[in-house]
């Protein structure tokens, strides 16, 4: 089986400081979400990705505005990369009339096809088959886009990830499959769900290629995404992207996460996605105590306007509960 | 100008005129290519517009469904195939959950312009899992239609509505009906308006609705109770979400008496819910109790013995006819 080419997408530091910026942004986002929830102003089940941010930065970032991304559940960062802003995602999980709902689910339940997001249902794996007719359309019109389906390393053992991956392969259609690999399926570990390491290995048995790649390094997720991304606009199909990686909050905001070690948990902060991040880019004097700081105050100014946003906006019109049934 | 054609081949001539119509529209199936679907409904339109619009699918009924809702969202407006009705069970998250509630969870901001075409229904020697009617189960689903034709025109007409409807469309076609309903259809560009049903016999004593292949076993019963000078008007509904009801009550007002016709089993079939609308909104225009005849709450055996046992057929329709004219 031939192995991936290697690229080396290059980055100015510009670019670089933007994706700091993400990475920050999605961090602070969730952080505060999972305050809100304790303080019962947010009563939307909260799918934190502390952890795994690097993933959604490194293959969301430079996506043209007409590639398509499906996210999971878990990556509410996605959407705002695709340029929804963060007081309507705010509002979406308050449950406002501001939200892409309009209130009627919260959660990552709603999409924005003008930006090229679609929002799944709750039901796991259910994005990849419509990330794959999504693909198709862009085959079908010859167009240079692509589109990133993610899914975790649970959701990888759903029959719509096997159908879909299955189709995309038998017609190169310009997909990547990203699997966040967090270890854990809430409650239950990989070893438990699945008999390989590597969910990578899978692509092999479609077809296609497939890489297992450190989650947690932003870098090394924007290289292979591009690498893959490139190669779907080219013609040349999907890939599938591994990511392993680690959530640190429990599966939602209301699981204490008792079935995992303190040890173990300790052991991947220390990967933390954005201090290692930080660091490169202070080896590298790319990233000045200024810089640094503008970021978090920007940062900060954001989510206090997002939360400031939702909790201004109306709760949705009560006669709107039965509406939009049909076009 | 109509001209006498089978059922099955006026749904072929309906998808032909649509594709050619309309680009945006492709069929997609399993062996629905060069084959020509497994009732050879699809012959032809591979050959004459390509590959891609008429696409052979694997056997993943979710996917199929779950690709077409991906194509809608970029403009497309795909025609599923299931082999038979009763697979749809295996695509079935894909339609209740991903199709049905796109425009809701969206805050009204898309459509779902997809059709599920599904060969439904017994008295054909299918057993188990090749007669199945499951056509509550989509109207139970708010943010779906279904349809479900009884004559070659209307199953071109409505398949045609069914295409060109912003909703994910349930489009059951019987496969009785299939060679044995043939009739007038017109060859132009005909539309039968989805929600409406029609009068296929005029009476004053008698109201029975039915729809699909029982509209047949229906009408032979009116003409027998004819005889007998009962006058039965005969009622098809041929869209089943959302139905008729205006046609209906109008009907019931006329003759104050009511019996249901369908091949789906009896418990919260539409026979159900029909009655208990009645119940509601017509009660003091009742002279009789609103009847029933229907399967039993039985699977569909394939014992030709057995299965005519649980079919409803004239007979049976006829002495309800006569217990409720006597009443
Ligand atoms: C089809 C389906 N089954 C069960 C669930 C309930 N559920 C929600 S998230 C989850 C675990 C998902 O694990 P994984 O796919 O690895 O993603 P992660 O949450 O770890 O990011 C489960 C079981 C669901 N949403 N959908």
């Amino acid at each position: 089986m031939a192995s991936i080419k290697r690229f080396k997408f290059k980055l100015t530091t510009e670019q670089l400081l933007e994706m700091l910026y993400w990475l920050k942004l999605i961090r602070a986002f969730d952080e505060r979400l999972s305050v809100l929830v304790r303080q019962g102003r947010v009563r939307s089940g909260v799918y934190s990705s502390i952890g795994q941010e690097a993933i959604i930065v490194g293959s969301c970032f430079g996506l043209e505005k007409d590639d398509y991304i499906c996210p999971l559940h878990r990556d509410l960062g996605s959407f705002l990369m695709k340029g929804v802003s963060p007081g309507v995602m705010m509002a979406q999980m308050y449950a406002k009339a501001t939200g892409l709902s309009k209130g009627r689910d919260s959660a990552l339940h709603s999409g924005v096809p003008e930006l090229g997001i679609f929002g799944n249902t709750s039901m796991l794996g259910a994005n990849t088959p419509v990330a794959a007719g999504i693909a198709l359309t862009f085959k079908l019109e010859q167009r240079r886009n692509v589109v990133l389906a993610y899914f975790g390393e649970g959701a990888a053992n759903t029959g719509d990830v096997h159908e879909a991956m299955n189709v995309a392969a038998v017609h190169k259609l310009p997909v990547v499959f990203i699997c966040e690999n967090n270890i854990y399926a809430y409650s239950v570990p990989i070893e438990k769900s699945m008999a390989i390491e590597d969910v990578a290995d899978r692509a092999e048995a479609y077809g296609f290629d497939g890489v297992s790649i450190n989650g947690n390094d932003v870098l090394a997720v924007y290289q292979a995404a591009q690498g893959a991304i490139a190669r779907a606009r080219s013609g040349e199909g999907p890939t599938l992207i591994e990511c392993k990686t680690y959530r640190w909050h429990g599966h939602s905001e209301h699981d204490p996460a008792f079935y995992r070690t303190d040890e173990e948990l300790a052991m991947w902060k220390s990967r933390d996605p954005l201090t290692t991040f930080t660091t490169y880019l202070r080896h590298r004097q790319m990233l000045s105590d200024e810089i640094l700081l503008e970021i978090d105050q920007r940062v900060v100014k954001e989510i206090d306007e997002a939360v400031a946003f939702a909790e201004s906006s109306p709760d949705p019109d009560p006669s709107e509960a039965a509406t939009d049934m049909l076009a | 100008m109509a001209r006498e054609i089978a059922y099955l081949d006026a749904i072929r001539e309906a998808l032909r005129e649509e594709m050619r119509r309309d680009p945006q529209v492709f069929v997609l199936g399993e062996d629905v290519g060069a084959y020509g679907g497994a009732f050879g409904i699809t012959k032809g339109l591979q050959e004459e517009f390509g590959e891609y619009r008429c696409l052979d699918m694997p056997i993943s009924e979710s996917c199929i469904i779950g690709v077409s809702v991906g194509a809608s969202l970029r403009g497309f407006r795909p025609v599923a195939e299931m082999q038979f009705g009763d697979f749809i069970t295996c695509g079935f998250d894909q339609i209740v959950n991903q199709a049905a509630t796109l425009r809701y969870r969206y805050g009204g901001r898309v459509a779902c312009p997809i059709v599920v075409r599904a060969p439904v229904g017994g008295n054909v020697a299918g057993g188990l899992y090749h007669s199945q009617n499951p056509e509550s189960w989509f109207v139970h689903r708010p943010g779906l239609k279904v349809v479900a034709p009884s004559t070659a025109w209307d199953a071109k007409g409505l398949l045609k509505a069914a295409i060109r409807d912003n909703n994910p469309v349930i489009y059951l076609e019987h496969k009785y009906l299939y060679r044995r309903a043939k009739g007038p259809v017109p060859e132009g560009d005909e539309i039968v308006p989805i929600g409406q049903a029609a009068v296929r016999r005029e009476g004053s004593d008698i109201t029975l609705v039915t729809y699909g292949a029982m509209v047949m076993a229906s009408l032979d019963a009116a003409e027998r109770l004819s005889k007998e000078g009962v006058e039965v008007e005969v009622i098809d509904l041929r869209t089943l979400s959302p139905w008729d009801k205006g046609a209906v009550l109008a009907s019931l007002e006329k003759t104050s008496r009511l019996v249901v016709v369908h091949e789906d089993v009896k418990t919260l079939g539409l026979g159900a819910e029909i009655s208990a609308t009645v119940m509601e909104e017509r009660f003091e225009h009742l002279d009789a109790p609103v009847m029933r005849v229907t399967y039993p709450d039985s699977h569909c055996p394939f014992s030709a013995v057995l299965e005519r046992e649980n079919l409803p057929n004239a007979d049976k329709i006829a002495d309800a006819l006569r217990t409720l004219a006597a009443y």
